[in-house]
């Protein structure tokens, strides 16, 4: 397969390197500070750890590992309002697999699962709308979330709904949008970001004109990238080449499947179906304004929050956690104090430990950083007896 | 869920519901084709075509050269199996 060699080809990858470290030295800022650059997308962060892409950059160029997995930044409160609707009698509750583990307070899916609850995993909305036709003496609840990719779905799915007039169908949204998210991380003084890899297939959606204030107003360039090891090295190239040439502009380094004016049918479904919250609570990173969507008043009666008493408590996450700050890129996933001990992908504390693409999951399973020697550490500082370790 | 699984869209199962057999590698589903058809590209004109599916919904359509690199690169990242069994099993 000679186009799949293409995007792996070291020799083509070697001179993206090369470049890019002739770029570095023509930024005379990377002198004085490491460069910061974000990539959104849990996408990226899984392909920037598989393959290693931190260890070939320059010393100077840091990856900051974004909030962009959806379920990475799912907060516990509402997790524990997923269970309270599940544990409802008469609830057929339907959920992507990937949020099954995500820790509660109280429980995660899986547990009240195993307890009993009727929860079902559905690959697609849809297949929860086809649970909620086959069983109409009971009451089904899909759980949406996910950022602008998912959101066309899950809006589509309700208007089919609409369309057939299903009345035992409902949603819990917890769908969230980019924009906003990408605006409080730059308004955030912890920070200082200086450029962004865009996530593919959100801008696939909504295309690349939303992200035009990055470059204007806060002066960021942003280049929207893909997956592949080479898009990512092209797409770091192209973000150091605005900074070398004082430039901060939106560029599409993803073309091949990015439109940049995104895509108006799935455009359209989701302003008809969804309007913005007033603000929305992030795991780790506190309640962001607008960076949520529910549904329309047109849609109430497929709306989970006001078809029944949804609990929404706000729970603070464990005190040993540390994701806010990993996600915010004040500190390297393997810094947190219970990465890898209390906290590992198979006993989650956190959830970027749950997800493949979340940053805590990712290191621990490719990271090249030798884990074995950060728990040695780690545990030759603990005042009690040191315990078995799986490395 | 952020990467999507490439597909062939091989037969229009329903118009009205835009709803589509599509193979992903090598196993066939209905998946819904509204966000890939338009005023210029009809049902009919979609068949053949490759397209990124997320949950079931075809969100972009793709070239094949594409559609095998993201193949090849799922599998690598180890995705490719855990996004088959979910199309597989639809709800249990
Ligand atoms: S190791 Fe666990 S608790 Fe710590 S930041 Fe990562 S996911 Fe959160």
């Amino acid at each position: 397969m000679k186009f799949v060699d293409e995007f792996r080809d070291p020799a083509k990858a070697r001179v993206l390197v090369d470049n890019i470290n002739t770029l570095v030295r023509r930024i005379p800022l990377c002198a004085t500070r490491p460069l910061q650059l974000m990539e959104v997308c849990g996408g990226h962060t899984h392909s920037i750890f598989k393959y290693g892409i931190e260890q070939m950059l320059p010393d100077c160029i840091e990856l900051v590992h974004g909030p962009g997995c959806p379920v990475c930044v799912l907060p516990m409160g509402r997790v524990d309002d997923c269970v309270a609707l599940a544990e409802r009698p008469n609830i057929i509750f339907t959920t992507f697999g990937d949020a099954m583990r995500v820790p509660g307070s109280r429980k995660s899916l899986l547990q009240a699962k195993a307890e009993g609850a009727d929860i079902r995993m559905v690959y697609s909305p849809m297949d929860a709308l086809r649970i909620a036709r086959d069983n109409p003496d009971r009451e089904v609840v899909f759980f949406a979330l996910g950022f602008e990719t998912t959101m066309p779905s899950t809006a589509l799915t309700i208007l089919r709904a609409e369309a057939e007039g299903v009345e035992n169908f409902a949603v819990f949204c917890n769908h969230i949008t980019i924009i906003p998210t990408i605006k409080a991380i730059l308004d955030s003084p912890e920070l200082t970001l200086d450029g962004f890899l865009g996530p593919g297939h959100v801008s696939m959606v909504i295309g690349s004109e939303p992200y035009q204030f990055i470059a204007r107003h806060y002066r960021k360039p942003l280049v929207i990238a893909g997956f592949e090891p080479l898009d990512i090295l092209q797409s770091v190239w192209m973000v150091l080449n605005q900074i070398a040439e004082g430039r901060s502009d939106v560029e599409n380094q993803y073309q091949r499947v990015v439109p940049d004016r995104g895509n108006n049918p799935a455009l359209a479904a989701v302003s008809k179906v969804f309007q913005l919250r007033a603000f929305f609570e992030w795991r780790g990173l506190g309640s962001i304004d607008h960076s949520g969507v529910r549904l329309q008043d047109g849609y109430a009666r497929f709306d989970a929050e006001r078809k029944y008493p949804v609990p929404n408590l706000k729970i603070a996450d464990p005190k040993a956690c540390q994701c806010g700050e990993v996600l915010k890129g004040a500190i390297k996933p393997w810094q947190c104090k219970v990465f890898g001990t209390a906290c590992t992908p198979e006993t989650p504390m956190g959830s970027l430990m749950v997800s493949s693409e979340g940053a805590c999951a990712a290191v621990y399973s490719y990271g090249r950083i030798d884990l074995v020697d950060v728990l040695r550490a780690r545990e030759a500082a603990k005042p009690n007896a040191p315990r078995e370790q799986q490395t | 869920m952020c990467v999507g699984i490439p597909g062939q869209i091989v037969a229009i199962i329903d118009a009205d519901t835009d709803t589509a057999m599509v193979e992903i590698g090598g196993i066939r589903r209905a998946i819904n084709i509204a966000c890939v058809t338009d005023a210029h590209r009809n049902h009919e004109q979609c068949i053949g075509a490759w397209v990124l599916v997320h949950v079931g919904f075809a969100m972009s359509r793709i070239d094949e050269d594409e559609a095998m690199k993201t193949l090849e690169l799922l599998r690598e990242l180890g995705e490719m199996a855990e996004e088959m069994r979910w199309i597989q099993g639809g709800p249990q």
